[in-house]
Formats: structure tokens, C-alpha cells, sequence
């Protein structure tokens, strides 16, 4: 029977099933493919809290999305063209995420009546045989009975070959996007080069999924998806937590600074520690903790001492390193505080995104303790936003907050990586031993930015003592006189303003500089704010979009820039925080757009949003 | 540690401008003169040592000293010492805590230093007191402790802050006082010489909020029959004119009259290096108004050798840059699949 390629520009594809059905592994190792075959991609991982939940459950469902094209892309997707679903419950977690007309790959032994059970179908009822399917191309694969009938000679057990269902999967949707299994086959051989059997086991069930697609009837289309016209250069897929540690490390690099990362476990920042800990031949110091406050405690030491100290957690562990935070603010050391954000409060939503902790990082401790904030806004921009925090940190003395979420970190995209001599460096400024008959060193003397030196032990002659009490100006003594705490709260944040100086002015992404409708957003809303407003410009719409990557200080043309629009739109993946930052300062009618639901915004809903209060 | 001084420094150059702010009459007066006094006696460069501390009436302790400092915020003293070591473990890092820092507050992070084993030294002023807050039982306090927020007696029951360390793997740990200066400075110098975490406990007077709480073991009458200063390889003797002994009776210890005729060979040696007569010294705890009780042990109860965190970091670094080279910022930045766009 004959095979047609449908060449298509732009695909989106959910695998779905038990968080234990290795679909993150299938997505990764199928956007690996894709990416060094040239498509531009955006993924994007959705696994519950729980490691394993029950299997077969709603609470199991792990979903990983992935979009490629051949034209430029800014999100993973609003909704998907493929569904590939391992169970019943994975089926309905997702239907909802897939388009009338889209494809159904259905595990049909996932269907069996004790999954439909445990999916909560009524006592009988089958999705895949009573019709409710029928807007949608379902196709049924008996996968687990393949896989088995494939490995029947292999030796291994039931459960080991279980395991390997997945690629069954991931070999089928290969051949369903004409992608070769080249670069799957060598990352199975280098993961199991210690057990051969399980290598071969993978691979020829891999490679029995292809060949399924290949000979069986059902099969008729294969899509084709050309290569992206991206930017000319070198291109890699990277994942924004992958993106933050490698920053780091080259932001330790390129000020000649020795990398100390100070942190404790917790979801999903964790990745960053991973990643770090096996760059060890780059000099880089991990340490892991016993509790965050400690975390932070041991970087602030480390900084004291002259590293490139940085720690990282999530909103429930920025919320214990706070007093911290103000410690060092008040010895005015270096340090970097990354914020993987998740659904808040308490413990929230751990494995969900959402903007929960911009004011949590601008006001989130006692006393007036102006931090500098800044966001990126996808995987790759992890990198130069990360690196970001480091200069200012370093070059203004100060701590800094870094801010990303589970969206953009654990998501990924082609990125067009720099070499080394095409990062800036970083400037660390040193206090000089003295000699004797110097006169006394004065650890808060400060240079016309209002930074003051750093003088780290081991220094001749800097002997010193620094503290969390308001200390007097220049000298840095202890000091209770009232004119003296208020000088020196005015300075500190005199400081911060300062840094406004050293940052570019904030460019408007696109549209026009003045007009009616402008959306403003920070952090992770990036794609689909694009995507919503590139499209409601090719429909005439007025709309322009700004996106903050400096939080505090805000770009100096920031009030400018909005001033010169009648309305102005927020979304954020919160209850409104930035909103609320605009209109404390600039006193403008900003309003706010928000989703609550640990989910990105599609670009349909900021779409909507935008025509809907264009045409008030 | 030791390195070459090119000048040497006095106890006097470790004074600094500052007026010292502790209430007239405190035991913490005796323990900065001697610390002052041991310091330039262990060939550290001025510029190498460090002091850090966290909150309480101890935890002003840097700001005495000439040397770096930092009077850091409440419990967390042993956290940042700990990041600064692994950072600089070249510097002489110096924890100054008290008991409601150390063992409340900062609990935690006391017993993780003391099992990752950092080479630090733990200085903790034990006043059994809450002094900076004006006098609230603290940890350390003795059960039924009549204060501002107990005035029916506190219901806590204390810690027993050498067992805890023990118990936490502790490396080095001993017990001194601010009354005796030089038993003071030769725990002092044990603990630096020890390599990894040494733990000091000093017991210190608060004579405001707690006066006399440790007068038992430092006052003429009482101490000799309270005390019990251990030394190496030598048995446990105490009590007016050395007449007293303490023997081993399978794991119980046995008071002995050594006027009886009980030879000094048939009493418990002393030996640092045993955990678990260590472990039955640290529990030389009662109370003094105990009929029968032991006496209190001064000195160092137990010792022992072992790596090292912030050496270990260090190894791991070495051996990764040996094993895969140094590393390559470009290659890094490219990663292993690449894809180029024309």
C-alpha cells in the first residue's frame, strides 16, 4: 500500500501517559531529532507532583508538548495536532488540548477495563469504541502486546520489557514525521552501554515502532516538516534551568571569579544543581545544604570570601532565605538568588508554573531592602539574563534576584549559543592591601555609583568587621543615630536606582511606539504575547508589546514608552503583580490579565484579550 | 594553617576602636582577653583569620576583634562559616555562638557543620540565659528555670549540648570556662590545632540575667569537688587534695575513695580518641543538688580524625580537572549536538 507525505509547517504533538510510561524521555529524545534536523521547536513538560502516583490515574498523568516548524515559533503550542496517549487517563487529562480533525495514537492496552476504571469512565463505556472519537482521527496501536511480541526472544522479564514501550511509541512517531533514528539509537547505546541487553531491547523495539508505521495498513500519511529559516549560525537545543547553570558558570568565566552555588533541593530548580555539580573541571563549587536558609547563609560567606556566590530555590524557599536576603544587602556583597517560580502559596503547585514571586522578590523582607530583579523570558534568554545578574551584582555590589519559572525552565528551544570572547566581562573591583602607615581602610566608602569595594579576607591590612546592624556610612561601625539610618536607607536604594544607569533602555518587541493598545509583560508570557500580538498586527489591529526584562530598576524610558498609549493590558500568570508595580509608579490605568491555573497563557486567550479591549 | 608571619602580631593588635558594649562584670570580657591573648601565639596572618557570629550577646564578639568579621543574623553564624570555608579554606575561620544561637535557633546548621566536619572552630558561650532579649530560659536552661517567660519554672528539659554535638559525629569536642583563663587558653590552642569542626563549649556568666549559674565549678569552696579536668592518658582524679577517683563498672562510672586504697592504675584512664567513654563523659550531667551526682568534665572529651568538607570539595576538583581537563567555556556553550543553519 501506498504512503503520501503531507508536508505541513507546523506541528504540535502531546505524548501523554503514566508518570512512569518514560514520556519525557520520548518527548526529549523526539525534539533532540527534530532540533538537529533544523526546525525551529518549543517544548514544553508537564509531569505531576508526585514522582509515581497511582498508576492509571488522572493525578498520574505526565504530558510532554512539543511544536517544531519551518516557520519561527514562540510558544509550544496553544493546541495540538497529535495526541499520543498511553492510557485511558491519559486521553482524558488531554482531549481537551487537541484540535477537531487532529490524530489520536492511541495505547489501546491502556484501554483495558481496569484503566478505563481507574480514569473514572463509567462501567463500560470505552472513548475508543463508542464513537465519542469521531471529530478526531483515532488511531489504536496495542503497543504493550507489540513491545512484548517484539522482545518475546530477549530474556528479559515482563517488567524490563514493559519499560521499553516507549520507544515503541517514539520509533512510530519517527516515522509518522520522517525523522531518522540515528540519534536516538546512539543516545541508547551510550545509556546503556553497561547492559547490553537493554540496549538491544530499546532499539529493536524502536526500531520495531518504525518499522510498524512502515508496513502496517492503517498508516497512509507521513508529515513533513521542512527545516526553519532561522538566523544563520550554529544552533543547539537547550532547556532554560540547563541555560541558567551554563550562564553561571561562563558569568564565573568571564570575571575571573571562582563559581560557588549554595542551595537545597526543591522543585523545579533543582535541575540547576544537577547541572552544576558535574562541571566540577570548571572550578565550580556546589554545596548542597541542609536547609535553604542555609543555603543562602553559606553564599553569603562564600561572597564574603570572593566568589561568585549564587543559591536558588523556589517561592516557599525564597520565603525562608529572606531575612538572609537583607543580610546581604546590608553587608552590600555580591549574590545571585535565582527563583525557579511555581504555583504559590505554601506549597502551592510544585511542578506548575506561574509568575507568583515578582513582589515577593521586590518586597518580600522587613525593613526597606531594595534588591535589583530581573526576568528571563524563554529557555535560551536564561542564559544572557542569568549572566546579567551576575555583572550587576558584582559591579554594583548588591543582591540580585534572577527569575524564571517551571514554564521556561523546564521548556526548550533552538538557541544560537555565543563563544566565549563574545560574552562582555564582568569587572569585580577589589579593595587594595595596605601598607603600613596607610591610612584606615574605610569598608563603606563608596565610588560615585555609590558601590563600595569588596574586601575579601586574606587581604593585608583590610581587617574589618561588617554586620546586619545599621552600620555608620563610610566607616561601617555600628551606628544607632537616627540621620545616619535614614542616609544610609536612602543610599542603599540610591544604589539600586543606580543601576538604571548601566542597563539598556527598554525597546519595544513590536508594534509601533505610540498608539492605542499597548501589552505589557515580563518573564515566561514572552511567546505568546508575541505570537498573539504579531498576529493581531497582521489582522490591522493597533497593539504594540513591551516585555521587562529589568524589574528593578525599571528601564529609564519605561513611563515614556506608556505614556504614549492609551491603554495598556498586563498578563501575567498570576493575580496581578506587575500591574500593580505600573501603577504604583507611573500612575497609569494598566489593566490587568490574568491566568491562575499553574498553565501558560495560549496566544489565543492574549489574542482575545487584545481585540476584545481594543474594540471597548 | 601555620604559615610564616612576617611581623608578628600581639594581643594588643587584635583590639579595635571600638568600645567593648558588654555589661560590667560579664564572662565574656575573660574569654575575648584570652582568645586575644592564644590568637597571635598560633601563627595565623592577621589578615587570615576570620570571625563570624550570629546573634546575642556573644555574637558581638567580632567587633573586638582586629581581624575580618561578621556579625551576621540570628542561628546562622555556622552557615555562613561553612560556605566561606568552602569557598577560602585557607582562612582560620572562628564561630562565636551562644546557647540560645547554637542550639536553638541555629540547631540545625550546628549539627550539619559538625557532620560535614568543616575545619572550623565553634566557640559557644554557654550562659544558659537568654541576655540580649533581657532574660528568657533558655535551651540550655535547667528544668524548672524561674524567668521573665517562665514564672512557674520552665517546662522545658534542656539539652545536653556536648552529647547533642556527639551525636551529631562531632570530631572535636570540649568543655571550658571564662573563670578559669588558663584552662581557657589550652583548650583554645587544642581546638585550632584539631583538624575539622572543634567544638567548644565555655561555660560563661551572665551575672545579670543568670549570675552564678556555673559559680559551683568555679568558686574556691566547690570546685574541686565538682570539677573533673580530663587529660590525656591520665585517670580521672578530683576532689579536695586529688582524693577522689572515678572507675568503670561495666559502662557505669563509680565514684572511689582513693583514701581507701584504690590505686590510681583501676580507675578510668582518660583516652580522647574512644567514643563511647566520650559518650558516657558527656553524660556527666546532673545536677549538683543530685545526691551522688558526678563531677562536671572540663577539657577535651574526644577527638578524632577525619576528612575534612571543604578538603574533599577541593580533591573532587582536582581529580575532575586531572580525569576530563580543565574546562572549556566554548565547548560548553556548543554542547553535543549542534545544527547549523547556512
Amino acid at each position: 500500500m501506498s504512503k503520501t507525505t503531507e508536508v505541513t509547517k507546523d506541528i504540535t504533538i502531546l505524548f501523554a501517559g503514566d508518570s512512569g510510561d518514560g514520556i519525557q524521555l520520548a518527548g526529549t529524545q523526539f525534539t533532540n531529532t527534530t532540533a538537529l534536523f533544523g526546525n525551529d521547536l518549543s517544548t514544553f513538560p508537564n509531569f505531576p507532583a508526585e514522582i509515581r502516583a497511582p498508576q492509571g490515574t488522572l493525578a498520574g498523568v505526565s504530558g510532554f508538548q512539543l511544536r517544531f516548524s519551518s516557520i519561527e515559533i514562540y510558544t509550544p503550542g496553544d493546541i495540538c495536532d497529535v495526541l499520543v496517549v498511553m492510557n485511558a487517563a491519559a486521553l482524558k487529562a488531554n482531549l481537551k488540548q487537541l484540535k477537531t480533525g487532529g490524530i489520536i495514537i492511541a495505547n489501546s492496552d491502556g484501554f483495558d477495563p481496569k484503566n478505563l476504571g481507574l480514569a473514572k469512565y463509567p462501567a463500560g463505556v470505552n472513548p475508543l469504541k463508542d464513537n465519542s472519537l469521531e471529530k478526531y482521527k483515532v488511531h489504536e496501536i496495542d503497543v504493550t502486546k507489540l513491545t512484548k511480541e517484539c522482545l518475546k526472544e530477549s530474556g528479559l522479564g515482563i517488567k524490563e520489557i514493559d519499560r521499553t514501550k516507549n520507544m515503541f511509541v517514539l520509533g512510530f512517531i519517527l516515522w509518522m514525521f520522517n525523522r531518522d533514528m540515528d540519534n536516538t539509537i546512539k543516545y541508547i547505546t551510550d545509556k546503556f552501554k553497561k547492559n547490553p541487553a537493554v540496549m538491544d531491547a530499546n532499539i529493536k523495539t524502536l526500531k520495531a515502532g518504525y518499522h510498524f508505521g512502515d508496513t502496517s495498513e492503517t498508516f497512509t500519511t507521513r508529515f513533513q516538516v521542512e527545516k526553519a529559516q532561522l538566523e544563520k549560525g550554529e544552533y543547539r537545543n537547550i532547556m532554560g534551568n540547563q541555560a541558567a547553570a551554563i550562564g553561571l558558570v561562563a558569568a564565573a568565566e568571564r570575571s575571573g571569579l571562582t563559581l560557588f552555588y549554595g542551595t537545597y533541593p526543591i522543585t523545579p530548580a533543582t535541575d540547576i544543581l544537577h547541572e552544576l555539580s558535574r562541571y566540577k573541571n570548571f572550578g565550580v563549587r556546589t554545596f548542597q545544604a541542609e536547609d535553604e536558609i542555609a543555603a543562602i547563609g553559606s553564599t553569603i560567606g562564600a561572597s564574603f570570601g570572593g566568589a561568585l556566590a549564587v543559591t536558588a530555590s523556589s517561592g516557599p524557599g525564597i520565603a525562608l532565605k529572606g531575612e538572609a536576603i537583607g543580610l546581604a544587602l546590608m553587608l552590600e556583597i555580591p549574590l545571585v538568588i535565582i527563583n525557579i517560580q511555581r504555583g504559590g502559596p505554601s506549597t502551592g503547585l510544585p511542578t506548575k508554573t506561574e509568575q507568583s514571586d515578582l513582589l515577593q522578590a521586590l518586597y518580600g523582607r522587613n525593613g526597606e531592602a531594595p534588591v535589583p530583579v530581573v526576568a528571563a523570558y524563554s529557555p535560551s534568554d536564561c542564559f544572557t539574563t542569568v549572566f546579567e545578574a551576575c555583572r550587576i551584582a558584582v559591579e554594583h555590589m548588591t543582591p540580585v534576584f534572577f527569575m524564571s519559572d517551571g514554564y521556561i525552565a523546564n521548556g526548550s528551544e533552538p538557541w544560537k549559543f555565543p563563544t566565549t570572547d563574545q560574552l562582555p566581562t564582568i569587572k569585580a573591583v577589589f579593595a587594595e592591601p595596605r601598607k603600613e602607615g596607610d591610612e584606615k581602610f574605610m569598608p563603606y566608602k563608596r565610588d560615585e555609583k555609590l558601590v563600595r569595594k569588596w574586601a575579601i579576607p586574606g587581604t593585608k591590612g583590610l581587617e574589618h568587621r561588617v554586620g546586619g546592624i545599621e552600620k555608620e556610612d563610610i566607616t561601617g561601625n555600628i551606628s544607632y543615630d537616627p540621620d545616619n539610618h535614614e542616609h544610609m536607607v536612602k543610599t542603599r536604594a540610591k544604589k539600586v536606582e543606580n543601576i538604571a544607569d548601566s542597563i539598556p533602555l527598554q525597546k519595544i518587541d513590536h508594534g509601533k511606539e505610540k498608539g492605542k493598545l499597548l501589552v505589557v509583560g515580563w518573564g515566561s508570557t514572552y511567546g505568546s504575547i508575541k505570537a498573539a500580538v504579531n498576529e493581531a498586527i497582521e489582522e490591522g489591529y493597533d497593539v504594540s508589546h513591551v516585555h521587562i526584562k529589568y524589574l528593578n530598576p525599571f528601564p529609564k524610558n519605561l513611563g515614556e514608552i506608556l505614556y504614549n498609549f492609551e491603554k495598556i493590558i498586563v498578563p501575567e500568570m498570576n493575580n496581578g503583580q506587575l500591574v500593580k508595580v505600573l501603577r504604583d509608579k507611573y500612575l497609569v490605568p494598566a489593566i490587568p490579565f490574568n491566568k491562575i491555573k499553574g498553565m501558560p497563557f495560549s496566544a489565543a486567550e492574549i489574542k482575545d484579550k487584545i481585540v476584545e479591549t481594543l474594540k471597548k | 594553617m601555620s604559615e610564616t608571619i612576617e611581623k608578628p602580631y600581639t594581643a594588643k593588635d587584635l583590639e579595635t576602636d571600638q568600645d567593648v558594649r558588654w555589661c560590667p562584670g560579664c564572662g565574656d570580657y575573660s574569654i575575648l582577653k584570652q582568645v586575644q591573648k592564644v590568637v597571635p601565639e598560633l601563627g595565623i596572618k592577621q589578615e587570615n583569620l576570620v570571625f563570624v557570629s550570629g546573634i546575642g550577646c556573644s555574637s558581638r564578639f567580632p567587633y573586638y576583634m582586629e581581624t575580618f568579621g561578621m556579625h551576621s543574623i540570628h542561628g546562622r553564624a555556622t552557615a555562613i562559616a561553612s560556605g566561606l570555608k568552602a569557598a577560602r579554606p585557607e582562612l582560620s575561620v572562628w564561630i562565636v555562638t551562644g546557647d540560645g544561637d547554637a542550639l536553638s535557633i541555629g540547631g540545625n546548621h550546628l549539627i550539619h557543620i559538625l557532620r560535614k566536619n568543616f575545619n572550623v572552630n565553634i566557640l559557644l558561650f554557654n550562659n544558659q540565659i537568654y541576655g540580649l532579649t533581657k532574660g528568657q530560659y533558655s535551651p540550655a536552661s535547667e528544668e524548672g528555670k524561674i524567668t521573665k517567660s517562665s514564672p512557674m519554672g520552665s517546662i522545658d528539659h534542656p539539652f545536653n549540648p556536648l552529647a547533642l554535638c556527639l551525636g551529631a559525629d562531632s570530631t572535636f569536642i570540649a568543655r571550658t570556662m571564662d573563670r578559669d583563663p588558663n584552662h581557657l587558653r589550652d583548650v583554645l590552642k587544642r581546638a585550632n590545632d584539631h583538624k575539622g569542626t572543634s567544638m567548644v563549649e565555655i561555660y560563661q556568666n551572665c551575672n545579670v540575667f543568670n549570675d552564678g549559674a556555673f559559680f559551683i565549678y568555679t568558686d574556691k569552696e566547690t570546685k574541686a569537688v565538682e570539677t573533673l579536668f580530663l587529660e590525656q592518658g591520665k585517670p580521672l582524679i578530683f576532689g579536695e587534695g586529688k582524693n577522689k577517683g572515678i572507675k568503670l563498672d561495666g559502662f557505669k562510672p563509680v565514684i572511689v575513695d582513693l583514701t581507701d586504697g584504690t590505686a590510681a592504675s583501676d580507675l578510668w584512664i582518660h583516652d580522647e580518641t574512644d567514643r563511647v567513654k566520650a559518650g558516657l563523659l558527656s553524660r556527666f550531667f546532673d545536677s549538683p543538688k543530685t545526691e551522688g551526682h558526678l563531677p562536671r568534665p572540663f577539657g577535651v572529651f574526644y577527638t578524632e580524625s577525619r576528612y575534612c568538607y571543604e578538603d574533599a570539595l577541593v580533591e573532587q576538583i582536582t581529580t575532575s580537572i586531572s580525569k576530563s581537563g580543565k574546562g572549556d567555556l566554548n565547548k560548553l556553550l556548543k554542547g553535543s549536538n549542534t545544527w547549523t543553519i547556512a
